[in-house]
């Protein structure tokens, strides 16, 4: 069979990185592909270059047997090359149909909106992927799931050939997922091509036919899918054993110092309790939506339990707001370091004394040499990569922008840290260094819990695991033994050891 | 049948307004015996008029995500540009207006031109301008007012068709212009997709920098026929007119529930917004309030009415319900 899409030797480079390095792709009609590899390995800049949002430094690409030059989106659509983001790109207060066919509503005369012939296009879209949604409701009174099927519905209207789907179901339930599937077998069979970019291995092994493996920007495996199996794809991503990956686990564990005493929040969590010890590393898991992230903001003091306990080294610690927890050693490292953990035009400095400028100031007054010093301390603790301590927050990798956020609240010497979803978003090598500096935290008598959604993280870097499922404490497990299968037992609700 | 299903849903989101409007209405003429009178309703529409026709630009830009400060002194520098087309060098009134109202587009362009393509952001772009065209306007009059200017021009403020202020229709048409133009044609649906997620727009191939000139030169339009309308009535122009004017146009669409964050609107708020500030001011004067005691009112309006928004956006989706069951209520 011809091929629809090639893709040879793409290179492109931001700043002086390098984000790919003569990567290789291609796709026929009817074939759904996988396109594999960690956060920044260099996927989503592929698929900006396919859709033309990116241009290559060098490289070609040949569609349906003709050289694309000077790719740009809206050519790129022309051509029927159609990506559906991540984040949802609808404009929540315009209705279905405008949004299917935003850039190209149908005109009567010159300038005027056609909408009875919009709608009626935009409801034969729709029933192509059997959905009834009112074309005429605005985008954001629907559901996250029907407002994702919106976004596919959009990308098929411009008779797409090229379907690209950037983590498509990372804000949907199982069932919503499953309809998006049967969406896409539908679409398969219409000869569509499509690229499946997914962290989850099932999901490709249930709807793929082939894969393509990127790692640091290159092109490190492609195949069929029957021939390859989970832990072979997962290898490829990740460039080493998977045992490797991970600091050694804590050996022994010391006395208490944050305990959690059935605490509840309505409508958010209830009956919740739970220790964190010095010397040992305590992973949270949970779907969306299982409250992870609503106990660790009250546990920090964002709001406040409606009942229950929390004692920090034995101090009572229940009422307290943000401010005194800080004081008193308990910090929470967000999970959206960009939006709340760094001021991100603020240079290296400002941002880790910005937590505590009591120690860096004398009569009220900021003294720059205190806090040089005590930037300078940090930054080197955490063996940040920056060209200059003046240099802003905003210009580092992801990686080195996690480890200023940790150095800020390693400034104010802690006692317990909770951090949420600590890797999100940060490449494999800077994964491994924040890993190992949590290890060590720990190892220096620092009680230490995150929450993650990645389960081999769970299991590689927690000495004990905590599972929830709507809102509750479900599981507690040793995390030497346990596997991927018991958590997602406790975490679907399948199994719960605390209910009598 | 539709047609009342389509007032239904244009007054929908301006059912607060309006209300607010009604009530006003109600509680001045209980208030004074000199409000309700044709010529003093009349005498609203004409004030009015002025502010509303430069909301009405106003709300394209704020859907936009903009925002225009420059509107008060385009309307000034277009006024004594046209004032002096006609008196100093006796040009025909149409001509002169008609070149008027392009040199309020041309400043809107201008506008449009920096925010899209340096780009600066729409607050500086159009502060600049304001001290720009408010300067400009000064230097050519050299701060005297242009007397003189013919009767048919005059008429553009002064004038009556039976007992209703010229201004009044003016402001009628542009509203049904508007109304049009936001809701049938592409500049219009396009102003919500821009506001309400630009970078959605730019994917989806729509040329958001096209678009966004559009509605500042739109402004600008409608700043000069302002600046027309207010000379006409006054018989001169002067380069000290529409001072503080672009705060007044602000406030109307803002308390007509457009939401400054963009991608939120309606053309009809607005118009209810101007009218609400002209009841206020007319009812206040009426009463015999002071001009200080006003300007505190007007600004407990502009909080009152963006407070009651808010509030309605965050008891979130629910004034469906509420407006669904108000008009059942209506019906049986």
């Amino acid at each position: 069979m011809s091929k629809l899409l090639e893709m040879h030797g793409i290179s492109k480079s931001f700043y002086g990185t390098q984000a790919l390095k003569d990567v290789d792709i291609k796709i026929e009609p009817g074939e759904i592909q996988a396109v594999c590899g960690e956060n920044g390995a260099g996927k989503s800049t592929l698929m900006n270059i396919m859709t033309g949002i990116l241009q290559a430094d060098s490289g070609k690409i040949v569609f349906e047997g003709q050289e694309l030059t000077d790719l740009n989106p809206r050519t790129a659509q022309e051509k029927g090359i159609s990506i559906v983001h991540q984040e949802l790109s609808l404009c929540p207060e315009v209705s279905v149909a405008e949004n299917i066919f935003m850039g190209r509503v149908p005109e009567k005369k010159r300038g005027m909106v056609n909408f009875k012939q919009m709608r009626q296009e935009a409801e034969k879209v729709l029933d192509r992927l059997n959905l009834e949604i009112d074309v005429k409701k605005p985008v954001g009174k629907l559901g996250i799931s029907e407002q994702q099927m919106v976004e596919i519905a959009k990308a098929l209207s411009i008779n797409a050939k090229i379907l690209i789907l950037d983590e498509p179901t990372s804000s949907l339930t199982d069932t919503e997922s499953q309809i998006l599937f049967e969406n896409l077998m539908r679409l398969k069979e219409e000869g569509i091509a499509i690229f499946f970019i997914s962290h989850r291995l099932k999901e490709i092994f249930q709807v793929c036919d082939s894969y393509t493996v990127l790692r640091d920007g290159e092109h490190v495996g492609n195949g069929k899918i029957e021939d390859v199996d989970p832990d072979d794809i997962v290898r490829m991503m990740v460039g080493r054993e998977l045992d490797q990956a991970y600091p050694d686990k804590g050996t022994e564990v010391g006395k208490n110092i944050l305990k959690v005493e059935n605490i509840s929040r309505k409508n958010e969590f209830k009956n919740v309790s739970f220790e964190v010890n010095e010397k040992e590393i305590v992973g949270l898991f949970g779907l969306i939506g299982a409250g992870r992230s609503e106990t660790m903001r009250t546990v920090f003091g964002i709001n406040q339990p409606e009942s229950g306990k929390i004692e920090l080294l034995d101090e009572d610690i229940t009422a307290n707001n943000t401010r005194k927890n800080i004081d008193q050693g308990l910090i929470y490292i967000t999970e959206d370091r960009k939006e709340q953990g760094l001021f991100l035009d603020m240079d290296l400095n400002a941002n880790v004394v910005a937590a505590d400028l009591e120690q860096v100031s004398e009569n009220s007054l900021v003294k720059k040499k205190k806090v040089n010093k005590i930037g300078e301390k940090f930054v080197e603790i955490m063996n940040t990569k920056y060209a200059s301590l003046d240099q802003p927050v905003r210009s580092l990798s992801g990686g080195n922008q996690q480890k200023v956020l940790l150095a800020k609240w390693l400034a104010v010497e802690p006692r317990v840290l909770i951090l949420d979803e600590p890797t999100r978003g940060i490449d494999v090598g800077a994964k491994f260094e924040i890993h190992s500096t949590l290890r060590e935290l720990s190892n220096n008598g620092h009680g230490v819990m995150f929450i993650s959604s990645e389960l081999p993280e769970i299991l590689g870097l927690s000495d004990r695991i905590l599972v929830m499922h709507q809102g509750e404490l479900v599981g507690e497990l040793d995390a030497e033994g346990a596997t991927e299968e018991d958590i997602m037992m406790y975490a679907s609700g399948r199994k719960n050891d605390f209910k009598n | 049948m539709k047609i009342l299903k389509n007032i239904k849903d244009s007054l929908g989101k301006e059912l607060g307004a309006l209300t607010g409007l009604v009530l006003l209405g109600i509680i001045m003429t209980l208030a004074t015996p000199y409000f309700l009178t044709l010529t003093n309703l009349m005498n609203i529409l004409r004030q009015s008029s002025l502010i509303a026709i430069a909301a009405a630009g106003m709300t394209f830009v704020i859907i936009t995500g903009g925002i225009d400060l420059s509107v008060g002194s385009v309307l000034s520098l277009s006024s004594c540009l046209t004032a002096g087309m006609m008196v100093s060098l006796g040009w025909n009134v149409w001509v002169a207006v008609l070149l008027g109202l392009l040199i309020g587009a041309l400043l809107g362009i201008l506008n449009g031109v920096l925010i899209t393509r340096i780009p600066l952001p729409p607050f500086i772009s159009t502060l600049g301008m304001m001290g720009v065209a408010r300067g400009l306007s000064f230097v050519y009059t050299d701060g005297a007012p242009i007397y003189g200017l013919p009767d048919s021009f005059k008429y553009l403020g002064a004038g009556m068709i039976g007992p209703i202020p010229f201004p009044a229709i003016l402001m009628a048409i542009i509203y049904l212009i508007s109304y049009f133009l936001l809701n049938k044609t592409k500049v219009g649906r396009y102003s919500y997709a821009v506001g309400g997620n630009e970078e959605a727009a730019i994917l989806s191939g729509i040329d958001t920098k096209k678009y966004k000139t559009i509605v500042y030169a739109l402004t600008g339009l409608f700043a000069a026929l302002s600046g027309m309308i207010l000379a006409g009535r006054l018989d001169a122009a002067t380069s000290v007119a529409g001072d503080g004017f672009e705060l007044d146009v602000i406030a109307a669409v803002v308390i007509g529930g457009t939401s400054l964050s963009g991608g939120r609107g309606k053309i009809i708020g607005s118009l209810i917004g101007a009218l609400i500030m002209g009841v206020v001011r007319n009812g206040l004067n009426l009463l015999l309030v002071s001009s200080h005691w006003q300007r505190v009112i007007l600004g407990l309006i502009i909080l009152l009415a963006v407070t009651v928004d808010v509030v309605r956006k965050q008891s979130s989706e629910d004034q469906d319900g509420t407006l669904s069951a108000f008009f059942a209520g209506l019906k049986s």
